[in-house]
């Protein structure tokens, strides 16, 4: 049976590119539709009208939403190449931490971006707090899911990107080789996959991006 | 299986909690109930839980499972034998695991606006926010009996915790779900007839008085 795959994101999201690394770890086909969140399409509308966001997968006609449960979903359908561990105390870990890198890491790192002076360095020990707490989830394995990428290194997989560009935009290690040795390892290791090289965003972009998001935030701490 | 040691370790006005009761008791398992003190957390509790130190913990066989959307779904998946909460088709799974994220992203924070509200204003947030959210729910839940269809399962399972601060949430804020969401309470009172239920949610007026004594030692009333 010819299956229809659509994908509805942006070009910037991280929790799409979680969807778009999963499907090409799957080898999957399917057709990307770019969204500008400003103008929201009539079909992302029809297909989320719950939360109106990006990612959707759309398979034969039917729409899946929140990029963890995109994951989840992908994983029980195509079951070449696994994704999450079959052991269901494994699969809770999984699960626990990459609510963990929803709810803290992208908050903390969010923090870091919209703080200056002793503000940031406050957020940035808490950042590093969160960072270690996840790099000790990788013991002594290449990656999250042991050899080869899985689930919760594609549901962290948006700090390597994200990451690297704050660091530019702020000018200061936030994943220092010394203090986080094996997630600067992981992140170095998920990078150079040849599943996941080609699919970031363009960096000069994403570095414009946050910079002008970063702006009305450093202008109100400056006035006060 | 004969020789699995499950502790729960909960406070009884959990909604989270709640959760984890529903399903240990729907799949008819053996555990032990521990009331945790959110003012003074057992040590066990702290170390079986040291990222986040909150309540439910599931503690099975030694190992420690956190948050309980988490835990139903460690529950249904080593249970696997019987009684089914989740659906087995992948699609039906998604769009269950869809709507109990939602439940946890929303309804809970809206909640807190009305009980830990510092004004008016910011209780009527809250109930506008909180009708809201039932509303779509209501949406969701369309004529079916329960969120899954015939069957009572994962998402009726991640909602009907919340029963227990319903009258805090009427009261305080002044308004009547059922007034609002007929279809949504009619739903509520075919779960509590769930014997599995029933036994695992405390009294809401029960609730309602601790919100209240909790208000007075906060400074807020």
């Amino acid at each position: 049976m010819a299956e229809e795959l659509k994908l509805f994101r942006t070009w910037s999201s991280p929790f799409a590119l979680r969807v778009v690394h999963a499907l090409k770890i799957k080898g999957l086909e399917y057709e990307t539709i770019f969204e500008d969140l400003s103008t929201k399409s009539a079909s992302l509308l029809q297909y989320n009208p719950v939360n109106k966001k990006v990612p959707v997968l759309v398979h034969n006609g039917k729409p899946i939403c929140e990029s963890l449960v995109i994951l989840e979903y992908i994983d029980e359908t195509w079951k070449q190449c696994p994704l999450l561990p079959r052991d269901p105390y494994d699969k809770a870990e999984a699960r626990f931490w990459a609510k963990f890198g929803d709810e803290k890491i992208f908050s903390s790192i969010w923090k870091v971006l919209i703080t200056q002076g002793k503000q940031q360095e406050e957020a940035i020990v808490e950042a590093v707090q969160n960072l270690k707490l996840i790099e000790e989830q990788l013991k002594d394995k290449k990656f999250f899911g042991g050899e080869t990428i899985g689930y919760l290194d594609i549901a962290f997989g948006w700090t390597v990107n994200l990451i690297g560009i704050l660091e530019e935009i702020i000018d200061q290690k936030l994943v220092d080789e010394e203090k986080l040795p094996l997630l600067s390892a992981w992140m170095q290791n998920f990078s150079d996959d040849p599943v996941i090289k080609d699919c970031w965003p363009p960096r000069d972009k994403m570095i414009v991006k946050f910079q002008v998001m970063r702006e009305p935030y450093l202008k109100n701490l400056v006035s006060q | 299986m004969a020789g699995d040691e499950l502790i729960l370790l909960n406070y009884w006005i959990s909604m989270f909690g709640a959760r984890v009761r529903i399903a240990l008791e729907e799949k008819g398992l053996n555990y032990e109930y521990r009331e945790e003190n959110l003012q003074n957390k057992s040590p066990l509790l702290l170390q079986m839980n040291p990222v986040h130190k909150k309540i439910p913990v599931l503690i099975h066989n030694g190992k420690p499972i956190c948050e309980s959307n988490i835990i139903v779904q460690y529950i249904d998946e080593f249970w696997n034998d019987k009684t089914p909460l989740l659906p087995s088709d992948p699609y039906e799974k998604a769009q269950a695991r869809f709507w109990a994220d939602y439940i946890d992203k929303k309804l809970y924070d809206s909640g807190r606006k009305i009980t830990w509200n510092k004004n008016k204003e910011e209780a009527e947030e809250g109930k506008k926010e909180v009708l809201e959210i039932f509303k779509v729910l209501e949406g969701a839940l369309g004529d079916k009996p329960y969120f899954g269809g015939e069957n009572f399962g994962y998402v009726d399972i991640s909602l009907i915790g919340f029963h227990m601060w319903f009258y805090a949430y009427e009261t305080i804020a002044n308004f009547s779900i059922e007034a609002e969401c007929p279809k949504l309470m009619a739903w509520d009172k075919r779960c509590l007839e769930r014997k599995t239920v029933a036994k695992s949610l405390g009294d809401p007026k029960a609730v309602y008085d601790i919100v209240l004594k909790s208000r007075k030692i906060k400074g807020l009333d």
